[in-house]
């Protein structure tokens, strides 16, 4: 008697959300998933007739597929350089933000944060023109030191970096306001503890920071690399994936795929494809953190 | 209180009920219209009902970027308007979901629509195995804008004829000093259009055994191909377009001298090219690979189209019909300036006194369509332009990018071969 009550109780609080995840998530991923192994596309929206099952010829196809592997290439070249980068700006900033020193700090928080909460389509509009060879800002400061004019986004090799310099610029706001949390966290007394010992500024910061900050490290640094992976609107407004595919990220390439072509099976496969890179990616995180304690 | 409360409820419900006595006896028709048309086309829409006092017409606006998007959401959720409009390169992929309506015996009965009226290859991209699904509603071609006062100082008085012309042209502004840093030939590498533009010119087939192979390997492509892959080579049209993000102030810069455009570009420029320099660009038909001006150029624009499964077919097609008049079409014209599919209505001295307007009606006359299969755009969107970049800057030849083009295309074709097969 005492167990059914329970499980109705159960019921009650759990079912409403259970059901909504299983609709809007569990459903349309088991869906996708079955997706993947087809080839629909617009003539089997059509007609189901047209629909055929490949089994894993999509999955075949992106592994011989050179713009796949540029894609790859592309997500990862951000990924590995500019999440590092963020977390390591965001890090440098809470610090500076943290410090006794430091005065106004209510509004620097505020300025940093500001492009976190800035629509991102119209930052990267923004940034096209910071960007642009002859009338660009950024080429304006560099000529001051004799560097340039550099093609920014027109360039195969630098329209990477500059869209990693403008996600970084974007992104490190938000994981700087964690960061100061989690600093703000760390008891006193064992700066202290440490002065008293002679310990200098950078003992500190190995010995103590680091430590200290280490799960809201790996907090950060997840959830970077998830948001990293899933580069889209950056070159989806600024350079379409070009120029020669040198910013098509997989999520572009999945949408145009998907939403542009209507090729829904191949796209499907990209997405599990992205699913299981993001997947992996995470495990080896929580492995070298794990190594580290 | 209680009496307030029972008056509103009166008002509300007798509101209900005359609006619904209204609308009892109007037969209602659903029409979808996107962009600046969309916005616009609600003001004919009065004239209609005025003229129809039984009728009544629900616009509904998409904007352009998401109409592809929104339209087979509809089909996929059997919410498609009685009547819509359709870029005229969509209407095979709309055919081959079998959702918009045959219109041929619709059209052999209609007193206002008569094939005769429209422009043979714009009437023609609506034609599907000889079977009308479209009836044009706007029409839309490219032809070539270019700068009066640069082909001067280069020693010319007329825009090029032929595509030696244009070439002899491009090389002698080059030339001149002042244009040394310039591009003269503005060919956009994002651009899909002129590769295959300057290809139907040269009469090559894009593709070959009944649309299921691709054919840009051919003799004809390759030969228009090589031809504009040497204004890249020679320094005549920019590999870079992050170098004019405004076209208008690069073109009143002289940054290029030539551009083939579309009609919207001639409103674009009274209102945003230099003003002091207004009496120095020009449009002209496009120039041709032989003796015989002009060129083709590509048959654009958007159809009128029919849902298969409208209950109110009838009065949405006298809707359509009345979208094809001529003097309905010179009212919109006047509103978004675009070009009329109708011919007659070229007669009128809206467009007899613009200058810049004759080109236009010209290359109207010479279009021709490009392939009638869903395919097409994915072909030209992601395959042409991504060889035609990479062969521009250099990093692939041109007959191995032709190869592995028609690779390509014969890939995103296996569907098709297959379904073919089936049938």
């Amino acid at each position: 008697m005492k167990s059914k009550t329970k499980f109705s109780a159960l019921l009650l609080f759990l079912g409403p959300s259970l059901g909504v995840i299983s609709l809007f998530f569990f459903i349309p991923v088991v869906a996708a998933f079955s997706l993947s192994f087809t080839d629909f596309d617009i003539y089997s929206l059509g007609s189901w007739e047209y629909l055929r099952f490949v089994g894993l010829k999509n999955y075949i196809d992106l592994i011989n597929d050179p713009l796949f592997w540029t894609a790859l290439k592309n997500t990862f070249y951000f990924v590995l350089l500019g999440g590092p980068l963020s977390v390591g700006v965001s890090l440098g900033t809470a610090m500076l933000l943290n410090s006794k020193y430091i005065k106004w700090k209510g509004l620097f928080r505020l300025v940093y944060f500001l492009p976190v909460v800035t629509t991102l389509v119209a930052v990267s509009i923004v940034w096209r023109y910071i960007y642009h060879p002859r009338f660009g800002l950024l080429n304006y400061v560099l000529s001051f030191v004799g560097v340039g004019p550099f093609d920014w986004l027109g360039d195969p090799n630098l329209a990477m970096p500059a869209i990693i310099l403008m996600a970084v610029w974007k992104n490190f706001g938000y994981n700087m306001i964690i960061f100061i949390a989690g600093l703000q966290n760390i008891p006193e007394e064992l700066y202290e503890a440490a002065s008293i010992e002679g310990a200098s500024g950078w003992q500190k910061f190995k010995s103590i920071t680091i430590p200290m900050l280490a799960p809201t490290t790996l907090f950060i640094s997840v959830i970077t690399m998830i948001g990293y992976f899933q580069l889209f609107a950056e070159p989806y407004i600024m350079t379409q994936g070009g120029p020669l595919n040198s910013t098509l990220s997989i999520v572009y390439y999945m949408y145009q795929e998907g939403f542009r072509w209507w090729n829904i099976g191949y796209s499907t496969a990209l997405a599990f494809m992205l699913f299981i890179i993001i997947l992996i990616g995470t495990l080896i995180q929580f492995k070298v953190q794990k190594i580290d304690e | 209180m209680k009496k307030k409360f029972i008056a509103i409820i009166t008002i509300i419900s007798l509101i209900f009920i005359s609006c619904s006595n209204e609308n009892e006896d109007k037969i209602i028709i659903n029409f979808w219209a996107m962009g600046v048309e969309g916005e616009y086309v609600s003001r004919l829409v009065s004239d209609f009902e005025k003229e129809n006092p039984n009728v009544k017409v629900n616009v509904q606006q998409i904007p352009w970027t998401a109409a592809h998007e929104k339209l087979i959401t509809a089909f996929a959720s059997e919410t498609l308007p009685d009547a819509f409009q359709l870029g005229n390169t969509w209407v095979p992929e709309f055919n081959s979901l079998s959702t918009i309506q045959p219109l041929d015996s619709l059209v052999n009965s209609s007193l206002i629509i008569n094939k005769e009226n429209y422009f043979s290859g714009i009437w023609d991209t609506n034609v599907l195995d000889s079977t009308i699904y479209g009836i044009p509603w706007y029409v839309d071609t490219r032809v070539l804008f270019y700068r009066k006062d640069i082909i001067k100082e280069a020693g010319y008085t007329e825009g090029p004829k032929t595509w030696d012309e244009l070439y002899e042209m491009s090389k002698a502004i080059k030339k001149l000093p002042k244009y040394s840093k310039t591009f003269p030939f503005f060919i956009p590498t994002n651009e899909w259009l002129p590769f295959i533009l300057f290809g139907v010119q040269n009469g090559a087939d894009l593709l070959k055994d009944n649309s299921t192979y691709g054919n840009f390997s051919g003799k004809k492509f390759t030969v228009a191909y090589s031809y504009l892959m040497k204004f890249y080579k020679e320094g005549l049209a920019p590999t870079d377009l992050q170098q004019v993000l405004n076209l208008y102030q690069a073109f009143g810069e002289g940054y290029f001298t030539f551009y083939i455009t579309g009609p919207w570009n001639v409103t674009e420029m009274k209102n945003r090219f230099p003003k002091e320099l207004q009496n120095d660009w020009m449009t002209a038909p496009l120039p041709s690979p032989d003796s015989t001006y002009p060129g083709k150029s590509l048959a654009g624009g958007a159809s009128l189209v029919l849902n298969k499964y409208s209950k109110n077919k009838k009065v949405a097609w006298k809707f359509i019909e009345f979208l094809s008049r001529p003097d309905v079409q010179l009212k919109f014209y006047n509103l978004v300036s675009s070009l009329p599919a109708v011919k007659s209505v070229w007669e009128d001295s809206t467009f007899t006194s613009n200058k810049y307007m004759s080109a236009f009606y010209t290359q109207l006359n010479n279009t021709v369509p490009t392939p009638k299969i869903p395919e097409w755009e994915q072909i030209v969107s992601s395959k042409i332009q991504q060889y035609a970049e990479q062969t521009a800057r250099g990093k692939k030849g041109i007959s191995k990018a032709l190869k592995e083009l028609d690779a390509d295309v014969n890939k995103i074709l296996e569907k098709r071969r297959w379904m073919l097969g089936k049938e």
